[in-house]
């Protein structure tokens, strides 16, 4: 199921654990995706000095962390900024397309946590994220069927696309 | 490499024994038991015994009480599309519950879609309807109760005499899906007061893809499939010989080593339970301590997720199977479990293990050490367990 680099990163996820004194924290998932990663960042010079993270998810969740944390360690804030989520699928050389959703947020947790960096240089404090229950909101606004990835309305129980019953499963 | 299998709710291996007669019937190559002349009568004849077989195994009045299947899924479909399709002149209604196999649920929505009304009764934290839901939820219109006998993901086993006393009392049909329980426990249709069973073989070490109906006569019900006048009439289309000659005597064995196979299954589960807890901490057994199959014990596993745990397990050459959303396409966690008050979280970390005759205390004991490390090494990376132990 899945390919060599996915599952050499999972048997050996580089950079697992806490920074105590970290200068930024990153967290991202839910539950009920089965998926929570936290990013922990050490900034010197504008650069990423050190990173680790924790994540609690199945494979594919495991390999991608441990990815980011391999393509950003040592690169500037600015460079940081660009990475997204499809990089870190890219540098695995894919994932199943029904994890590319739920267990891709390396890139949106690393992003978090430069911004949480940056918010305690400018002492500005924002309000916690609410734990959205629903599932639709917990990958920003835009939902996709869990079989054939197409994106779709959040409200719907049909996918027209692969004809999959979506009964709460997406 | 040998593969300690603890995923024989997923498939289990032939018997030699079987294996034995199928090659023969293979060799044999036996003419269409619905020809008329010598060739096909022999064909007929090895047919019959292998329907005695499996109609003494769950105790039929007859066997033409067996119609044989291409395995447990079609079985589901044909009891509850059959019977909806002949009665639908009396009625619309059938009740269910929330914690039925796939082949149910989806059988269910497409007769939803067709007119159809369904009530899906919940069940209890220990994961069994209570056969007075059943009762209250029969109306006038009401044509079928579907309740399955064991659950194949926790394997707690359903209430199906209460229940069939219930059914048989209101004039209602009654199917049960038994997939998972016939061959490994006594089975006795006439106790169990059910109108439908369906069953596989590969349950009870037959081949995969053989399965059967059992219909007791009088049950009105349409065929599936529309075509020859196979099989009574009720399933159409020539009979896979092969197959079904493998399921009578796996039927066979099943009925003549019963005691022996459920000892020896309790051995192994009774290991599992006592080594758990000196194993692993803070787990949840889902699994009815009481009612339940003597060969599946379902667990879930804080803090870390199933699919992890499986992928660990089997680079140690040990399967086993999870329910968790992300090893089955559904991103979702299972509705069984949900149904049973877990947490999402709580059920991403589930683990079915679901042994056989074939496996031995040995690998139980390779299975604990290996789960030891496993989760100890998946709770290092988990932010849950982070969490959890500072609080």
């Amino acid at each position: 199921m899945y390919n060599k680099t996915v599952m050499d990163h999972f048997r050996n996820p580089r950079n697992v654990g806490v920074i105590e004194d970290a200068d930024g924290v990153g967290e991202v998932g839910n539950p009920l995706c089965g998926d929570m990663m936290t990013i922990y960042l050490k900034i010197k010079d504008e650069h990423i000095e050190e990173i680790k993270f924790q994540t609690f998810g199945c494979g594919s969740a495991i390999a991608v962390s441990s990815m980011i944390t391999e393509i950003a360690r040592g690169k500037s804030l600015a460079e940081a900024k660009q990475l997204t989520n499809k990089d870190v699928a890219a540098a695995l050389e894919g994932l199943p397309k029904n994890k590319l959703h739920c267990s891709n947020l390396g890139a949106d947790a690393l992003q978090l946590a430069i911004q949480d960096y940056e918010d305690k240089l400018a002492g500005v404090k924002r309000p916690q994220p609410i734990r959205k229950e629903k599932h639709e909101h917990s990958h920003g606004q835009k939902c996709y069927c869990p079989y054939c990835d197409i994106e779709i309305q959040a409200d719907i129980t049909f996918c027209d696309a692969c004809q999959s019953s979506l009964e709460d499963e997406h | 490499m040998k593969v300690i299998n603890l995923d024989h709710i997923s498939a289990k291996p032939l018997l030699p024994e079987v294996k034995t007669v199928m090659i023969e019937a293979i060799e044999k190559d036996y003419h269409n038991p619905a020809s008329q002349h010598k060739s096909g009568e022999e064909a007929a004849a090895v047919l019959q015994n292998a329907r005695k077989a499996v109609a003494q195994l769950l105790n039929c009045k007859t066997p033409k009480e067996i119609v044989f299947t291409s395995g447990g899924t079609e079985s589901v479909n044909h009891a509850i599309k059959g019977v909806a399709l002949a009665n639908e002149d009396r009625g619309k209604h059938i009740v269910t519950s929330n914690i039925e196999h796939n082949a149910v649920i989806r059988s269910l929505r497409r007769l939803k879609s067709a007119g159809f009304v369904v009530t899906s009764l919940p069940v209890d934290s220990s994961g069994r309807v209570k056969p007075r839901d059943v009762a209250d939820a029969i109306t006038k219109d009401t044509i079928l109760v579907s309740i399955m006998h064991s659950n194949n993901e926790t394997g707690t086993i359903q209430p199906i005499e209460e229940i069939g006393a219930i059914t048989r009392e209101k004039k209602v049909i009654f199917h049960t899906d038994a997939v998972d329980s016939v061959g490994v426990l006594p089975m006795d249709v006439q106790k169990l007061g059910v109108d439908l069973l369906s069953f596989a073989a590969n349950t009870f070490y037959g081949p995969a893809g053989v399965g059967g109906l059992y219909i007791r006569r009088g049950t009105r019900i349409f065929p599936l499939l529309d075509g020859g006048v196979q099989e009574n009439n009720k399933r159409a289309g020539a009979e896979n010989l092969v197959g079904i000659i493998g399921m009578g005597k796996a039927a066979e064995l099943a009925l003549r080593d019963m005691d022996k196979r459920l000892a020896h299954l309790r051995t192994l589960k009774n290991r599992l339970l006592t080594e758990l807890p000196k194993t692993i901490d803070e787990y949840i057994v889902n699994t009815h301590p009481e009612h339940s199959l003597p060969n599946l014990l379902s667990i879930s596993v804080q803090y870390i997720e199933g699919e992890s745990v499986m992928l660990m397990l089997d680079d140690e050459n040990i399967a086993v199977s999870t329910r968790s959303a992300c090893a089955t396409g559904s991103l979702r966690a299972s509705h069984v479990l949900l149904s049973l008050g877990l947490s999402h979280a709580d059920a991403q970390g589930t683990l079915v293990l679901s042994f056989g005759i074939d496996n031995t205390e040995n690998d139980i004991d390779t299975f604990l050490k290996a789960l030891k490390a496993v989760v100890t090494t998946l709770r290092d990376i988990s932010p849950l367990y982070q969490k959890a132990s500072k609080a």
